[in-house]
């Protein structure tokens, strides 16, 4: 078994020879609190189930809009129950953690070349921001103005 | 040739999600969710704001901002489970749940604004 | 500052427990000392049946990897001086089994090293006649940073995701299949691919990033591993999309 597995490492991943006196401790359940920058990562991972969240909530307002002014105020009502309204100042909370740390990670992801060398991280990043607000302006001026 | 993996492809998925939701939910969920109900910001009148939504180009970049975020957070929530909560051996179970809701999700979606009048 | 300071030293002897327990050892504190002279004096002077590893005692090696205070740390670069009055606590390096005391087994780490293919692999060899290859400091600059790794594996201790799924083959290795891909002078990316993208490859990384946080030579393979996820899924994608240009 040891040369299949010197020689064929690929096959044999995580693989550890079965040592009786080795001791292998298991990562805790809560692995997670362990260090502030797991719980952060965790916080971060977590704002997956808001976006969900806020899709769902994206196609009821839809619906409601599609179906007539009374449904579309009926629906602004719903929405102001305190449940949802708590439900979705959470979710703004959790969405714009997501955005803040998605751009600040997106350079590592995205290396671009201008003139042989790569761009430093602070342009990559302030591109994304300067979307973020451009978008966010557009949206803004789509629903109040035009 | 590498092994036909869909893992590849799901991480683009996810990565678009991540893009497109970062830029357009906070605003939307700003709006949508907390000013308008509150009045904050006098919501559009309700003429304005079919016309925006029923309008074709609408209609399909809100397709795009669900089905790419619903993937982004379906996959996101995957290896929250796995390693969050080291259930990784039902990955069946929860790859169902979360691609099967994404695509569940999507489907709706796109039912819905097709059928807008 | 103290002039002495307590260590609590786990310790695992096979042959006489089951489990892991923590002794603990008074030692002087010049203010120049690190965790490791800490070790070196139990050792010599306390307690001799201690067992770690250490060597060049300069941070080059990569031998001395220890969780310190909860953090991977080398031992040799972490400074006594760094927790007041202590206790400072060493254990050994999380996600590895444990041979003896602050000793871990790392054929896990050694065997995922070789499987990424940490070599220059070229379609055809230059013969030593038609010269050098020439590379410009651009293209140097492409890759050097991923070459700086040592081999601590304090990554590997910090990884979440390494001590939960086995198959995942880890931030040391895959910066390093990087510092390969990225050099001008290597043509083996696609032999690399296969490996890596394998499902648990790279995939299971979550970019929680703690592997930077705690590298000591600033390699930074969290940002190895996204940059290689977007390489590896866009190739993905072209092999999708024209199967035939593949090999």
């Amino acid at each position: 078994m040891s040369e299949h597995l010197r020689d064929h490492p690929a096959e044999h991943p995580g693989y550890t020879e079965y040592h009786p006196r080795w001791l292998r401790r298991r990562p805790s359940t809560y692995w997670w609190l362990e260090r502030r920058a797991y719980v952060s990562f965790i916080t971060r991972e977590l704002s997956s189930i808001f976006i969900a969240w806020f899709i769902v909530y994206l196609l009821l307002f839809i619906r409601a809009v599609s179906r007539g002014d009374a449904s579309y105020q009926q629906f602004l009502a719903w929405s102001r129950h305190p449940v949802v309204l708590v439900l979705n100042v959470v979710t703004f909370l959790f969405v714009v953690f997501h955005a803040f740390t998605w751009f600040n990670l997106a350079p590592k992801a995205m290396v671009v070349h201008v003139g042989g060398k790569p761009l430093p991280a602070s342009v990559i990043s302030a591109s994304n921001y300067a979307a973020w607000v451009a978008a966010t302006a557009f949206v803004v001026w789509l629903l109040l103005g035009g | 040739m590498a092994k036909r993996s869909l893992e590849p492809m799901l991480w683009l998925l996810f990565s678009a999600g991540g893009v497109v939701s970062a830029l357009l939910v906070p605003i939307l969920v700003l709006l949508l969710g907390i000013a308008f109900p509150l009045g904050w910001l006098s919501a559009p009148n309700y003429e304005h704001l079919f016309a925006i939504v029923r309008h074709p180009l609408t209609r399909v970049a809100l397709f795009g901002v669900c089905v790419l975020s619903l993937f982004h957070g379906a996959h996101r929530f995957r290896f929250t489970l796995y390693d969050g909560l080291q259930i990784k051996h039902l990955n069946e179970l929860i790859n169902l749940f979360c691609y099967g809701g994404a695509i569940v999700l999507s489907i709706w979606a796109g039912y819905l604004l097709w059928r807008l009048s | 500052m103290p002039d002495r300071i307590t260590m609590q030293v786990t310790r695992y002897r096979p042959e006489e427990e089951s489990g892991e327990s923590v002794q603990e050892y008074e030692v002087p504190c010049p203010k120049d000392w690190v965790v490791l002279d800490g070790l070196n004096y139990i050792k010599d002077r306390l307690d001799g049946s201690l067992s770690y590893r250490w060597s060049c005692r300069m941070g080059v090696c990569g031998s001395c990897g220890m969780t310190v205070n909860g953090e991977p740390k080398l031992t040799c670069e972490t400074f006594l001086s760094e927790y007041g009055s202590g206790p400072v606590r060493v254990e050994p390096l999380k996600n590895f089994p444990v041979i003896r005391d602050l000793v871990v087994e790392i054929g896990d780490f050694m065997r995922k090293l070789v499987m990424v293919k940490p070599w220059m692999i070229r379609d055809q060899e230059k013969p030593v006649s038609e010269g050098e290859y020439l590379q410009t400091p651009n293209e140097l600059d492409e890759y050097k940073q991923f070459s700086m790794c040592i081999n601590c594996m304090l990554c590997y201790s910090a990884c979440p995701i390494y001590g939960l799924e086995p198959g995942f083959i880890g931030p040391a290795a895959i910066a390093l299949a990087q510092r390969y891909n990225l050099d001008s002078r290597d043509e083996g990316s696609a032999e690399r691919l296969d490996v890596l993208s394998e499902h648990d490859g790279i995939w299971g990384c979550t970019f929680v990033g703690e592997c930077t946080e705690v590298c000591p030579k600033h390699v930074d393979p969290a940002g190895a591993i996204q940059r290689y996820k977007l390489t590896a899924a866009l190739a993905g994608l072209k092999s999708f999309v024209l199967p035939r240009s593949a090999r």
